[in-house]
């Protein structure tokens, strides 16, 4: 290009510039719209419930009064707030350590190239698409006491069938088991990608230095993939924290307060108590959980992937 | 070295029949009338499809598949405009202000709506949206907007200025450069969130069951939920019902998966 010519160009983008500054305010008109949905329903109701938690309110009546901070002290007496918190936590962290555990085993396995890759993975993947509440429902057939699919197989075996999904001391992990098999197949996708991005050098190399195939694993494989492993467990621990659909179709939260999490907990205390009030104030619990905890991992887990 | 390649092959197999049970389970329950005590393991005997009628007919889920598709449809529209919209500007002109408002947009990401719901029960009562899908509606577009003007802001960011200048120079105004120029090349990022909020309003239960209480305004997982509980012995019902459900979403995803795939997963990068 000659330089006449890039001096003309230089000449219409100084101009254009000077125009840009002006229109620029203009412009963001553009995104009003969706800025005026999310103040409207995003951060009004969000400031509302924080009100609304220090008010013994009951969910429809026109006059409430303040308590200040009976709601929070009433959380500490609760006698079922362990329990309740427990749940929460063993639906997100450990459907996050089983969906990492076995997605990472899955891609490891279909990372090979095979005739039935393919095939499998959209198999895997096939419950990410359906509704969580529906999936419930079909491992509800699997579990269920009557004629259920698991007892059929466990009445071959002794007299009596389970009634696992009214077991306090089962239907937890049962939960927990159909969130992490709706979901694994995205952590696999994601770490079917992770493992793509590794150059086939890299194990060249450490094949090469004598490094057997777990040493591979260990100082090849997993620094190259913190990046996936920060995505899927910061993922799936807000998925598993807020998990809702399944627990209702399963449990219902029962027996009493035995498989409640804190979303399914603040919905019986809003609808079914009548306590607006402490039931805002259980979500104010749940919002800082979910955040302290997601934020925490994903702090942790950026440090360690630029330390790695 | 073959014979490890076969155990491989064979194990995958062997991973998606164990993947596969809880569907096959689903079909084999739907085919089953009411006194068919056998065992859910075995195929159904004959083909029976009274279960199909009778959840049609008693979950109403003529006019819940009307509802689902009507606020899917307007749902995934307006998120694809509204957030096109909004990423431009936050894409193009990255003033200090505007950087601010794109993390704003984004962070409301870490809100998981279940956490305001008593407040925003509340408003949507006093607004007068319960029942009404346009409050819903608005709800999801609301719900589905930080990860899409997350996705949409990354790919302007990627179009090269160049050809904003080009048009201009052309005499082209700002708008009708990005109606006419830019957002036909947002094509391949409008299908991901196109797929990825079609899922999640299809599917929702948690919003729904809130504010769509009345029979006539019940989407397909409401309908479903509250057959459930009248009919808990009936699962042949509950399990027809089911399958009727999630038909649409698994025809589409069986012709589409590397779409849905890609696009369900990079929803997920949100984290």
């Amino acid at each position: 290009m000659d330089t006449e010519v890039r001096t003309q160009i230089q000449f219409v983008k100084k101009g254009l510039r000077r125009k840009k500054i002006s229109s620029t305010v203009w412009l963001n008109v553009m995104y009003l719209p969706a800025l005026l949905l999310f103040i409207v329903f995003i951060f009004y109701p969000f400031f509302k419930g924080l009100q609304i938690s220090f008010t013994n309110w009951d969910g429809f009546s026109q006059t409430y009064d303040w308590i200040g901070l009976d709601n929070y002290k009433r959380m500490l007496h609760d006698p079922n707030i362990g329990t309740i918190i427990k749940n929460t936590l063993i639906y997100g962290i450990g459907s996050t350590l089983f969906q990492n555990i076995i997605g990472l085993a899955y891609a490891l396995l279909l990372n090979r190239e095979m005739k039935t890759r393919g095939i499998t993975r959209t198999i895997i993947y096939l419950p990410v698409i359906i509704s969580p509440l529906i999936m419930g429902y079909i491992w509800y057939f699997f579990f269920q006491y009557d004629g259920g699919a698991l007892n059929d197989i466990i009445l071959l075996f002794r007299n009596t069938p389970l009634n696992i999904l009214a077991d306090p001391q089962w239907n937890v992990w049962i939960i927990m088991f159909v969130n992490t098999y709706q979901y694994l197949g995205i952590a696999m996708v994601i770490y079917l990608a992770g493992l793509q991005t590794i150059p086939r050098d890299f194990y060249e190399a450490a094949q090469i230095d004598g490094a057997s195939s777990w040493q591979r694993f260990k100082h090849v494989t997993l620094p190259m993939l913190m990046p996936s492993i920060t995505i899927n467990i910061v993922l799936n621990l807000v998925g598993g924290l807020k998990l809702f659909d399944v627990i209702i179709s399963l449990t219902k939260g029962g027996p009493g307060y035995a498989s409640q999490s804190l979303s399914t907990v603040m919905y019986k205390y809003y609808f079914a108590s009548m306590d607006a009030g402490y039931a805002a104030a259980l979500g104010n619990l749940m919002f800082v959980l979910i955040s302290v905890i997601s934020i925490t991992a994903l702090i942790y887990l950026r440090r360690k992937e630029i330390a790695g | 070295m073959k014979k490890s390649k076969k155990a491989l092959l064979l194990l995958t197999m062997v991973i998606s029949i164990i993947h596969l049970i809880p569907f096959y389970l689903l079909i084999t329950v739907s085919f089953k009338p009411v006194d068919d005590t056998s065992s859910k393991w075995l195929p159904p005997a004959t083909l029976y499809l009274d279960n199909f009628i009778n959840a049609w007919k008693e979950a109403n889920l003529g006019q819940a598949f009307v509802n689902n598709i009507l606020i899917t449809a307007i749902s995934v529209l307006l998120v694809v405009f509204l957030g096109a919209c909004a990423s431009y500007p936050l894409a193009r002109y990255k003033t200090r202000f505007n950087r601010f408002m794109f993390v704003f947009f984004i962070s409301a990401m870490i809100v998981p709506p279940l956490t305001i719901l008593v407040p925003l029960y509340k408003f949507i009562v006093d607004i007068g949206g319960l029942n009404q899908p346009w409050a819903i509606i608005l709800l999801h577009v609301t719900f589905n907007l930080p990860i899409t003007i997350f996705l949409f802001t990354g790919f302007i960011n990627t179009i090269p200025r160049e050809l904003d200048e080009a048009a201009m120079i052309d005499g082209m105004s700002r708008f009708s450069l990005f109606f006419r120029i830019i957002m036909p090349l947002l094509k391949p990022v409008t299908v991901t969130v196109m797929i990825l909020t079609g899922v999640n309003v299809w599917n929702d239960y948690q919003f729904s069951v809130f504010f769509l209480q009345s029979s006539e305004s019940h989407t397909l997982t409401v309908a479903l939920s509250s057959f459930f509980s009248q009919y808990v012995n009936n699962v042949g019902w509950v399990a027809a019902g089911s399958l009727l459900s999630s038909l649409p979403i698994i025809i589409l995803y069986l012709f589409l998966q590397k779409y849905f795939i890609s696009g369900l997963s990079s929803g997920a990068v949100k984290g």
